[in-house]
């Protein structure tokens, strides 16, 4: 044996005896660690027949459960005591299930304690609880009505699942459906006379559709405008500013129009008035202006500053709108034409732009700041079916070349057969 | 043959004629592939790249739009004097965004969207991050190609 | 008499007045079939018309993924009379493909392969090839979205081919997928290999020509035959057709632009309703249509090497057709054709149909 390959050998036996210690340290470990963690109540309920079971296998996958919490950590008691009634001690603050005009602090024992919170996740909010307190939610909780959501009647309970899960029933797709199992049922809201139209309603909207058609979920659900845990109906003063944390541009310039002063003074929630509430519809040119299906003529009538002020926004509107449909026509002729129009058809996104703006710009309800938008679209567009009608007079000027060298070509084939004819005349 | 002259004059006319219309043919051909020749006034057909504008032309906090092939791009020098380039399509809903030397951010003026100098869509309705250009200088000019 | 020494010195030089009298003695035979006799001077005259084009459009183009779109864009929109060019190259590449098809069937129908102008036809059929291998290459150089997507699909179909297949799709493509260096392949086989092949082989196919005449077809009487001068009677004929196809080229390039639709993208998925240039259409059907299973071999692989055999097969048809051979009407092969034919129609509009 060489002294090389004994080393080699002395090697292998060392890592062995490491690889043993590992072990028995592992099990030592985890036996330790079960002995530790006793859970009577896991123990004894997991094998129990029926619903005394589902706390145990609806809880797994819970966040709770997933971040080390167990049952005792909620409902109290002492799990280490293997009598049920040592472990379900009321005086050891056992709770078996909380009534729901409790359930607010049995979740607030810890959702209020930023101490306690800041150990699972430093940025999570502890002030559900006192703003589900000014909610109609709560408010209602308090006078004793045992109907109204608490924490579970959202999030559910013993399997709680994170805001962000696509599981959780408070997941951005899945907020209007759970708000829905309450306010869409009829007969369970009866007695509060509110209307239980508004999912249906949302379902049919621009947000929407943005939300489960794109799967754009920035788009607003229920608690995007109504709040979360603070849930209410927004108040008319606060409309715009519901409205403005996404419509910022609309918002801003809806606030310096003279609307502003007139809607609040009448008392009418700002952006609603014209586009509603939960079904808000994508936005047409016909809401605005004089005609038939105009917004504007609900309070303006003919006469008015305010119908002259509409009607002239929307004539600049639809004039651009004409002129850059005219122009698009014109290069997609072009092009089916086979004229290479790229360039010009590149521009047109200029005057889609500036159409795109003026029909924010209207909330100013201001037809000389809506024109300043429009008039450098027009000039877009004009320029754009001045290029579109160059490219099919080009294109004409292909066809008049053609028939000028055609008539040429055709000429020479003629004379030529005359010479072959001659020619063989003579042969 | 030759001395039964039909019409000596008819031959020739039908000379003249055939030489004529010989010469019409090859000048409505020699025409267009003269003229093709001749190089173009824009000499360049690069695309893939492009000259974005010129280094002077753009000062710090502040952008530009240009055009890259069918879509437009923008052109930031941020205030820090770094130049960026990315599509100027809002992920939102198509608008053309612009710079905003005041929030020092990518703006889209349609619904508020706003890109932060890295492309990132930071606030408002977009959905994703503008996708973001290679920008080089050639001497004065700032080319823009897509990495 | 100047005209007359400069006559004497180019002939004591060049040996012109050999050629001269060669051409004066040149006839073609007149018959009822003598029309098809004019369709290998007009794909002749369509190939010149390519070189034309062909070398114009090297002025501009830049055979790069990056670029090589951009600069056709480039001719069409900004170089004068940039579109009627890149039209015209189109237009006669697929003119000629359809002369050439012309031209061969009418020689195999009149059986002018048979003695001694086998290896005429072998020429012949190779320039076919090499010809359809021009316009598969030359269809990828606009590097255009349907381009590189049958590109894909006919390079796809060469790797099926067993044994040779995968390196076959590997060389065509310059690696294992369809990228830039798959363009660069293709524009040096369009500009440089194809090109010296055909000038080879077209040198062979014309001397030949040149050397055993216009057959006659075995129907028609070879003694009692009528003929005309070639110069200039049948030469005059000829320019007729020419100048024809020059206006008809104009016109088509005129009227109906070719497209040059949306730039390749490795990245997006493949167009609906791609299929090949209309002259691989028919394999391309056929191909659709093959069962995956033949008995317990792949039917894609059987499509593949039987068109392979009827390539191989019509290069050899000369030495097959025995008949032929004693100016016997051999009806066998006529069928043949004829059953040949009428596939490649079908096929074509079955393709344009689905």
């Amino acid at each position: 044996m060489d002294p090389h390959s004994r080393s080699n050998s002395r090697a292998r036996i060392n890592r062995f005896a490491k690889l043993f210690i590992a072990l028995a340290l592992t099990l030592v470990s985890v036996s330790l660690a079960a002995a530790q963690k006793k859970d009577s109540c896991v123990d004894c309920h997991k094998d129990m027949q029926g619903p005394l079971s589902d706390p145990v296998t609806l809880t797994r996958g819970d966040i709770h459960q997933l971040r080390g919490l167990s049952c005792s950590d909620c409902h109290g008691g002492d799990s280490s005591q293997d009598d049920p009634g040592g472990a379900m001690n009321p005086a050891k603050g056992f709770v078996a299930k909380p009534k729901p005009k409790d359930i607010p602090q049995f979740c607030g024992k810890c959702h209020s304690n930023a101490e306690f919170m800041r150990k699972f996740n430093p940025v999570l909010r502890v002030d559900q609880e006192r703003e589900y307190s000014t909610s109609v939610h709560g408010k209602l909780l308090v006078t004793g009505d045992q109907n109204v959501a608490t924490c579970i009647s959202c999030h559910g309970f013993h399997g709680v699942r994170a805001v962000k899960d696509p599981q959780s029933s408070v997941f951005a797709m899945n907020v209007a459906e759970t708000c829905s199992k309450c306010h869409a049922n009829a007969d369970y809201m009866k007695s509060y006379k509110i209307p239980t139209d508004q999912y249906d309603n949302y379902k049919t909207s621009v947000h929407a559709k943005a939300l489960y058609e794109r799967q754009d979920i920035s788009a607003p659900t229920c608690n995007d405008c109504h709040g979360n845990h603070g849930a209410v109906p927004p108040g008319v003063a606060s409309v715009a500013n519901v409205c403005g944390q996404c419509h910022v541009r609309q918002s801003a310039l809806f606030q310096s129009s003279p609307h502003k002063t007139v809607f609040d003074a009448m008392q009418v929630g700002e952006c609603i008035q014209c586009h509603s509430n939960h079904g808000i519809l994508p936005p047409s040119d016909e809401m605005l202006g004089t005609g038939e299906k105009s917004v504007c003529t609900s309070c303006h009538s003919q006469g008015d500053n305010g119908y002259q002020e509409a009607g002239r926004m929307r004539e600049l509107i639809d004039e651009l709108a004409t002129r850059m449909n005219s122009a698009l026509e014109v290069l997609t002729k072009a092009e089916r034409a086979g004229m290479d129009v790229s360039r010009p058809k590149f521009e047109l996104t200029g005057a889609k732009d500036a159409l795109t703006q003026s029909r924010v710009m209207i909330h100013s309800s201001s037809a000389g700041e809506v024109e300043k938008i429009i008039s450098p679209g027009l000039e877009v567009a004009d320029k754009d079916q001045k290029a579109g009608e160059g490219a099919l007079a080009e294109r004409s000027f292909r066809r008049k070349g053609l028939g000028v060298s055609l008539f040429f070509i055709l000429f020479l084939a003629a004379v030529i057969i005359l010479k072959i004819r001659q020619i063989e005349k003579r042969q | 043959m030759e001395n039964k002259p039909a019409s000596p004059k008819r031959r020739e006319f039908l000379d003249y004629l055939l030489g004529t219309s010989l010469g019409a043919t090859l000048l409505a051909i020699l025409y267009p592939v003269m003229k093709f020749m001749i190089p173009p006034a824009v000499t360049e057909s690069a695309q893939n790249s492009v000259v974005a504008g010129s280094a002077k032309e753009i000062a710090a906090n502040t952008g530009k739009i240009f055009k890259f092939g069918t879509k437009p791009g923008i052109l930031v020098r941020t205030p820090a004097g770094e130049l960026k380039a990315f599509s100027a399509v809002c992920t939102h809903l198509d608008c053309i965004v612009q710079y905003s030397p005041e929030k020092k951010q990518i703006w889209c003026a349609c619904h508020n969207g706003q890109y932060n100098l890295s492309g990132q869509n930071v606030g408002g309705p977009p959905p994703r991050p503008l996708e973001e250009y290679v920008v080089n200088t050639r001497g004065d000019e700032i080319v823009v190609s897509k990495g | 008499m100047r005209a007359e020494a400069l006559k004497l010195w180019l002939d004591e030089r060049l040996g012109t007045d050999a050629l001269t009298k060669l051409a004066r003695k040149k006839e073609v035979p007149v018959h009822r079939h003598t029309i098809w006799y004019y369709f290998g001077g007009m794909t002749l005259f369509l190939f010149l018309v390519q070189v034309a084009t062909g070398i114009m459009l090297l002025l501009y183009y830049r055979p790069s993924a990056e670029n090589a779109f951009e600069s056709v864009q480039f001719i069409i929109t900004e170089v004068q009379f940039g579109w009627l060019v890149r039209s015209i190259h189109s237009w006669s590449a697929n003119l000629l493909i359809a002369t050439m098809f012309i031209h061969m069937f009418s020689v195999f129908f009149m059986k002018a392969y048979r003695s001694p102008r086998e290896i005429t036809w072998v020429s012949g059929s190779l320039l076919l090839f090499v010809f359809l291998f021009f316009g598969f290459s030359g269809y990828l150089l606009p590097w255009n979205k349907l381009a590189f997507f049958a590109t894909k699909v006919g390079t796809d179909i060469a790797g099926v081919v067993p044994f040779v297949g995968n390196f076959t799709m590997r060389f065509l493509r310059g690696g294992e997928d369809v990228t830039g260096a798959t363009l660069t392949r293709f524009f040096g086989f369009h500009v440089a290999v194809l090109p010296a092949a055909t000038t080879v082989i077209l040198g062979v196919h014309a001397l030949l020509v040149q050397k055993h005449g216009m057959s006659v077809p075995p129907g028609v009487n070879k003694q009692t035959v009528k003929t005309m001068k070639f110069v200039p009677n049948f030469l005059m004929r000829d320019l007729i057709g020419w100048v024809l196809a020059i206006g008809a080229l104009a016109a088509l390039a005129a009227l109906f632009p070719w497209e040059l639709g949306e730039k390749a993208d490795a990245f997006a998925s493949a167009p609906a309703g791609i299929r090949p240039e209309w002259y691989f259409l028919f394999m391309f059907q056929t191909l659709k249509l093959i069962p995956p299973k033949i008995l317990s071999f792949d039917g894609e692989i059987i499509g593949i090497m039987a068109f392979g055999l009827g390539g191989l097969l019509l290069v050899i048809a000369p030495f097959l057709d025995r008949s032929a051979e004693n100016r016997r009407r051999s009806l066998l092969f006529t069928a043949i054709g004829l059953v040949v034919v009428l596939y490649i129609v079908a096929m074509t509009v079955y393709g344009y149909l689905a």
